[in-house]
């Protein structure tokens, strides 16, 4: 009888690709950050002198900027103790033998394959998705629309590239956008021309890399007049990296009468900190929606805003986000009404267990003359037990008239009613509480595609049960 | 003994004690009626059947199929084949109907999102679901809603009954059901629950009024007062409430006014 082959897909990677060959490489991968690693790094992308200056504008700024003092307690991240840049191969020095079993065991309940397992867990630096990236790849093409990682469209659109990095959120905008301008490595670059309509979501999962899904990735989207794109990063398994800090910037252009819709899902170890600058410039009636959720990570602060910049334009944000023990999301929205005439919603649901803490944190400003402008924010906290926090900080600045404001806030519990009404049909304790959780992020699960849908529910309850981190 | 039994159970919710002691025994293919005034304890008797945490078991014993119901938790006293339709269904945002009734209904098949054999298939489940659609006049427009939301009063009714007859229980509770529903609603609920009625399911109908009474015949009625029976009997007892009311029992400027 014919054995059959053991399969085991990834380990073949270092011979085909000669990502171990370390005659390959000349840059040494160190810890800590001067301004030597930046420019090793913008020698080592062969970039342009602009963006190496700007590189260590952005540190000298980083330098300068206070740790922020709200939100969640940064003190405790070491900037020195942390690579900058790591080559593909720097990354893949793990085995799956050395991941944690908790991480293992959550994509065996998840089912997710081998293959993308070792991508997700850093063991392999690439998935096999390459087919069907290019099929697709080919459609764009003929449409005009660009879709590739930041650092090649910095090498094969350079003035496209120059025009609008950096126009959204400046390196002085804050402490991490500063960093992450200085250290920036992968992200997707996505331009969509005038009038062109691109049916099928873009996900980041079809050109996955090491490379960008680093700890600074640097995301710019560009919708043209006319235009929509719906572009997904992350997955919901959780995405295991021994690197704890996470710092990406996301700028997004939205021209007049575009939509653009951008959704998250985004899981990290518990080990990780993710600390997101996430734009859009939205012109005259055009659209810009955030779809975010966030689950795992030991601290998250995130507020996707929308600058409403001309009359029409609309900017909605829709978050979730689940704090489990040890875990802090600090999370909300921010939009800023710049043009009279123009709308904003924002819905926060959040949810903390096992002494988890949730923020919604968020910011309404609507300028002097923007008059007419409508927004409405509405965040729910549910709270699994007594241990769990959670709270809002809302700011609101007017300075316009015929402004209509609204904000709504609930904190609820699990209730006993709602429980013994779904057992008493047979439910199990255990299932009723994640029926009951998932009817809650209900309205944010709708607006993801089918296979995501099903992947959070599922996801949801696994964390319900407890076993995931 | 009968399949169902209850024995002198006495309950109390936040310290009150409601029950006083009731006994009852329900056999498969029965139905009863448990009639009483506002206040006499009849929501405290359904919810401490099915295990409400609100309400405490202060003594007494409840036992069906042989076990001990007063040490299960609800989930298991429904797996067992109990029923409850609830007097004032809750409402789950965010939960469809089908979604809803399809995980009732593994869950009671012992489907622990292991084992597929046990899990109820599409097909099944869409055939079953038409078939108890119809009998209720019920259209396909409610399973996408979700769990009661926005339910009109008759609709929440019907919904429990549909659950029922999806559920197949051996015992089951109807409390108040008829309470807030009108006439051709009424029916159409009736005509439901004697389809299920055989030999292979006890009733326990928990109502006010006898117009329900009207349309399911009971075979014997109870009449609760102050958490004890006063007055147990066939369908005789059910008439002659419907003429002198509960005066004998409870002066009328003591009762609580009904407010539905």
């Amino acid at each position: 009888m014919a054995t059959a082959p053991k399969i085991d897909v990834g380990s073949d990677y270092k011979e085909k690709y000669g990502f171990f060959v370390p005659e390959e490489y000349v840059f040494k991968a160190k810890r800590g950050l001067n301004p030597e690693i930046v420019k090793e790094i913008s020698w080592m992308k062969q970039e342009p002198e602009w963006m190496t200056k700007l590189r260590l504008r952005s540190l000298e700024i980083f330098r300068k900027k206070p740790m922020p003092k709200w939100g969640a307690d940064l003190s405790v991240i070491d900037f020195e103790n942390i690579f900058y840049y790591l080559k593909a191969s720097d990354k893949q020095s793990k085995t799956w033998e050395e991941l944690p079993p908790d991480i293992k065991a959550t994509y065996d309940r998840l089912g997710v394959p081998e293959a993308e397992r070792k991508f997700l867990a850093g063991v392999s630096a690439q998935y096999e998705s390459e087919v069907v990236y290019h099929s697709l790849q080919k459609e764009l093409t003929a449409k005009g629309v660009i879709f590739t990682d930041t650092d090649s469209a910095l090498r094969d659109y350079p003035e496209l590239f120059k025009e609008y990095f950096g126009t959204v959120i400046p390196p002085a905008d804050n402490k991490f956008s500063a960093l992450n301008t200085a250290v920036w490595s992968g992200g997707s670059f996505i331009y969509v021309p005038k009038g062109v309509r691109v049916d099928i979501p873009l996900q980041a999962y079809f050109r996955i890399n090491a490379e960008n899904m680093g700890q600074f990735e640097r995301t710019l989207i560009i919708c043209d007049e006319g235009s929509f794109v719906h572009y997904i990063e992350g997955c919901t398994a959780p995405i295991y990296t021994t690197d704890s800090l996470h710092s990406a910037v996301v700028e997004i252009i939205v021209k007049k009468n575009a939509r653009c819709r951008y959704t998250t899902i985004q899981n990290w170890s518990t080990n990780v900190f993710n600390l997101v600058t996430k734009r859009a410039l939205a012109y005259a009636d055009a659209t810009m929606e955030w779809v975010d959720g966030n689950l795992g990570s030991q601290i998250t602060m995130k507020y996707p805003s929308v600058y409403l910049m001309e009359p029409g334009a609309k900017g909605d944000v829709l978050s979730v986000a689940f704090a489990g023990k040890g875990q802090h999301q600090d999370a909300g929205g921010k939009m800023i009404h710049v043009a009279p005439n123009t709308t904003s919603t924002i819905t926060s649901k959040s949810i903390s267990k096992g002494g988890g803490r949730t923020s919604y944190r968020g910011h309404i400003k609507i300028y002097p003359g923007a008059n007419n402008c409508k927004s409405f924010v509405k965040c729910d906290a549910l709270l699994l037990d007594d241990e769990s926090r959670s709270d809002t900080y809302p700011y609101n600045d007017v300075d316009a008239e015929n402004v209509t404001l609204g904000h709504e806030a609930t904190v609820s519990k699990v209730s006993d009613e709602q429980l013994f009404y779904l057992m008493s049909r047979g439910i199990t304790r255990s299932e009723a509480e994640t029926m009951i959780v998932n009817g809650f992020i209900e309205p944010f699960t709708k607006e993801l595609p089918l296979e995501y849908a099903v992947e959070l529910n599922r996801l949801i309850q696994l964390e319900m049960e407890g076993s995931v981190g | 003994m009968a399949d169902f039994e209850i024995r002198d159970l006495r309950a109390s919710v936040e310290g009150r004690q409601i029950l006083k002691g009731v006994s009852l025994g329900i056999n498969k293919g029965e139905v009863h009626a448990v009639m009483g005034p506002n206040g006499s304890g009849k929501s405290t008797l359904s919810h401490t059947l099915m295990g409400h945490p609100g309400y405490t078991v202060d003594g007494g014993e409840v036992t069906f199929k042989g076990k001990n119901v007063l040490e299960l938790e609800p989930d298991e006293r429904a797996r067992l084949g109990m029923f409850l339709a609830f007097q004032y269904p809750v409402v789950v945002p965010g939960i469809s109907m089908t979604n809803f009734l399809r995980t009732a209904l593994n869950a009671k098949r012992g489907y622990d999102g292991k084992d597929k054999s046990k899990q109820i298939s599409p097909k099944e489940f869409r055939s079953m679901l038409e078939g108890e659609l119809e009998v209720l006049h019920m259209d396909n427009s409610f399973l996408p809603r979700y769990i009661n939301d926005g339910f009109s009063g008759g609709e929440k009714k019907r919904a429990e009954i549909l659950q029922m007859a999806m559920l197949k229980p051996e015992l089951a509770i109807l409390d108040e059901t008829d309470s807030g529903l009108d006439i051709d609603s009424i029916k159409f609920v009736a005509e439901a629950v004697n389809r299920m009625r055989g030999p292979q399911l006890g009733v326990l109908i928990i109502t006010h009024y006898t117009r329900i009474l009207e349309f399911i015949k009971p075979d014997f009625v109870h009449v609760l007062v102050d958490g004890k029976f006063v007055l147990s009997g066939g369908p005789e007892v059910a008439e002659r409430l419907e003429k002198t009311g509960y005066s004998e029992w409870v002066k009328e400027e003591d009762a609580p006014k009904e407010v539905a």
